[in-house]
């Protein structure tokens, strides 16, 4: 495995990533409206995949149910700006956060006292029980109508960019483009120092060997609590930022669907990998746009992807390029 | 006062009785070997005192101190650190990785989520040490799936170390590995656990290794403790000999090639 062969040094990984945000911050210049709503769209779901992979990946839990956070996230943004008629993205982002912490909470204390396919059950069971709220209380939530988050009623860095008036669809898209990004790499900033943490040490040893790991004295069951809380406040985010974005948030991004799509995006970029769920993420949103545009038939479509991917790539695109650059290296 | 006692220690595995009754007291600094056949109990009565097992009855005094009813995470915190006979070393981490989240585990940093794990100069360089003891310094950067058997062996056996305990139980430390390197592992063992003045109790099969390095040697059958001693009184005992190896006689132990 080449994850933790080396020692990250810290002037690496800027070489790596500098070129990468400077590209990311002119892109907007280059590509249309449409295109900078998709990567917008992408770096939403990247922050997801990237918590639910502090799970899967580093920890060795898989979930199923990420799906009720993005949805926690994404549903508190709808009542904060209709109900409590508040406007500012940062507290709608402060109150998402405040509302996936308590959920998550609450399911990552049941759920950790299991693992493997229980664990898988658990999330996903818990999961449901949100979906069927949002679906059935729909005095409150609009039921499968959802409610809606229309941009306007929406202000930037505490009330400096508000977008009514004409021609404040395409401000809306740029500024957000801009402001999602900046949440993006400090989401990625954070979750790369907690995994190369003592605290991410220890949930690497969790996963391969949780008996050794309670034996040189972490304790194991709070340890994957607290992972399963940051990595619950990551999706939580993710879905908190995506809400303006689609204008509308429906029971479908609660329902289990989802949740298999988080999982579809980490294992499409390689949930071996840091970087693995962001360009998974990002793939699958365009993956999934296309395939819907282009064929009626778009979940077979997705569906032969990865299976394909679990059969040829079962490293996913990041893992298999590092294994492919490692190769080179070494010849 | 004993380093560690157990008092009338039980386990039983349905009609098996793994640990019968066990009474044994273990001094500081001392170095004991536990040596018997296979399903004497060995492995069973090194697992309840660590608490990887509950015991049916009975009680496990270590430092003065009732530590019986306490967690795994709880005894290691007291001091008691083992290693297994298979080996149990963290797969996907580096050789390095594996000894420094044990000395981050013992400095209580491991609930650090906001500070880089390689940059710790302190545990970077124990780690590194440790390693050089054990002679893995140039596995440093491997992946421990990666090392040898032997190799595996000492990682795991340094984990446990990296702990610094009081007390190291070693469970079959040279399993599996050539004769050749087996001196080579123990001498590596034996010399860091005297240096450090731990108090080591292994499991071995290799009569050669037990009568070199113990300070004493505790015989188990059948779940009980059938007769302990000193090398040189455990050699003359035509019981032991009979239990161990099915004959006995003056040179029983005396190795025929």
């Amino acid at each position: 495995m080449p994850t933790a062969r080396s020692q990250p040094s810290l002037s690496r990984v800027l070489v790596v990533a500098a070129p990468i945000v400077l590209v990311l911050t002119l892109l907007p210049k280059v590509v249309d409206l449409y295109q900078t709503e998709l990567l917008i769209y992408g770096f939403t779901f990247a922050i997801a995949a990237l918590g639910f992979n502090l799970l899967l990946g580093y920890t060795g839990l898989l979930s199923f149910g990420h799906s009720a956070y993005f949805g926690t996230g994404a549903y508190t943004v709808a009542f904060i700006v209709r109900d409590l008629h508040l406007h500012s993205m940062e507290l709608c982002i402060l109150g998402a956060l405040a509302s996936t912490l308590i959920v998550s909470a609450l399911f990552g204390y049941v759920c950790v006292r299991h693992t493997r396919i229980f664990f898988g059950i658990l999330t996903l069971a818990l999961s449901q029980v949100i979906w069927s709220l949002a679906f059935k209380f729909f005095w409150v939530t609009g039921g499968t109508d959802g409610i809606r988050v229309p941009r306007t009623g929406i202000t930037l860095l505490a009330g400096l960019l508000d977008f009514k008036g004409s021609g404040s669809y395409q401000r809306f898209v740029y500024s957000y483009y801009f402001y999602v990004l900046v949440v993006f790499l400090l989401a990625v900033t954070v979750m790369w120092v907690i995994v190369h943490s003592p605290f991410g040490k220890a949930l690497q040893a969790i996963r391969d060997n949780e008996v050794r790991a309670s034996f040189v004295g972490v304790p194991v069951r709070r340890y994957r609590w607290i992972a399963f809380i940051i990595s619950g406040l990551f999706t939580g985010l993710a879905g908190a930022l995506w809400v303006p974005l689609n204008g509308l948030t429906t029971p479908d991004i609660l329902y289990w669907p989802f949740s298999g799509e988080i999982v579809f995006m980490t294992v499409l970029g390689g949930f071996r990998s840091f970087t693995g769920p962001i360009v998974g993420a990002i793939a699958f949103n365009y993956l999934k746009v296309y395939a819907v545009a282009s064929s009626q038939y778009w979940q077979l479509v997705l569906g032969v992807v990865l299976v394909i991917l679990v059969l040829v790539l079962p490293a996913g695109i990041v893992g298999t390029l590092e294994r492919l650059f490692g190769k080179l290296g070494r010849n | 006062m004993a380093l560690l006692q157990t008092i009338n220690l039980k386990r039983y595995f349905g009609e098996t009785r793994a640990v019968d009754n066990i009474n044994l007291s273990i001094e500081e600094r001392e170095f004991v070997s536990l040596v018997g056949p296979n399903g004497a109990g060995k492995t069973s009565l090194i697992n309840v005192i660590s608490a990887l097992l509950t015991p049916e009855s009975g009680k496990i005094i270590f430092k003065d101190a009732d530590i019986t009813h306490l967690s795994v995470r709880q005894r290691v915190k007291a001091g008691i650190a083992r290693s297994f006979q298979l080996v149990n070393v963290f797969d996907d981490l580096t050789t390095f990785d594996n000894v420094a989240l044990a000395i981050f585990s013992r400095q209580g940093k491991t609930a650090h989520l906001a500070s880089l794990a390689h940059l710790d100069g302190d545990v970077t360089r124990e780690a590194d040490a440790i390693l050089g003891q054990f002679g893995l310094g140039a596995k440093r950067d491997d992946t421990a799936r990666d090392l040898s058997q032997g190799e595996r062996k000492l990682l795991d056996v340094a984990l446990a170390y990296s702990l610094r305990p009081k007390l190291l139980f070693l469970d079959e430390p040279t399993s599996g590995v050539s004769t050749r390197y087996k001196g080579q592992i123990m001498d590596t063992i034996a010399s860091v656990v005297r240096a450090e003045g731990i108090t080591a109790v292994i499991v071995e099969h290799d009569m050669d290794v037990v009568f070199k390095y113990s300070d004493r040697i505790v015989v188990m059958a059948q779940g009980a403790v059938l007769a302990q001693g000193t090398p040189d009184e455990i050699r003359r005992s035509e019981q032991v000999a009979m239990v161990l190896l099915g004959t006995s006689g003056p040179d029983a132990f005396t190795r025929r090639d």
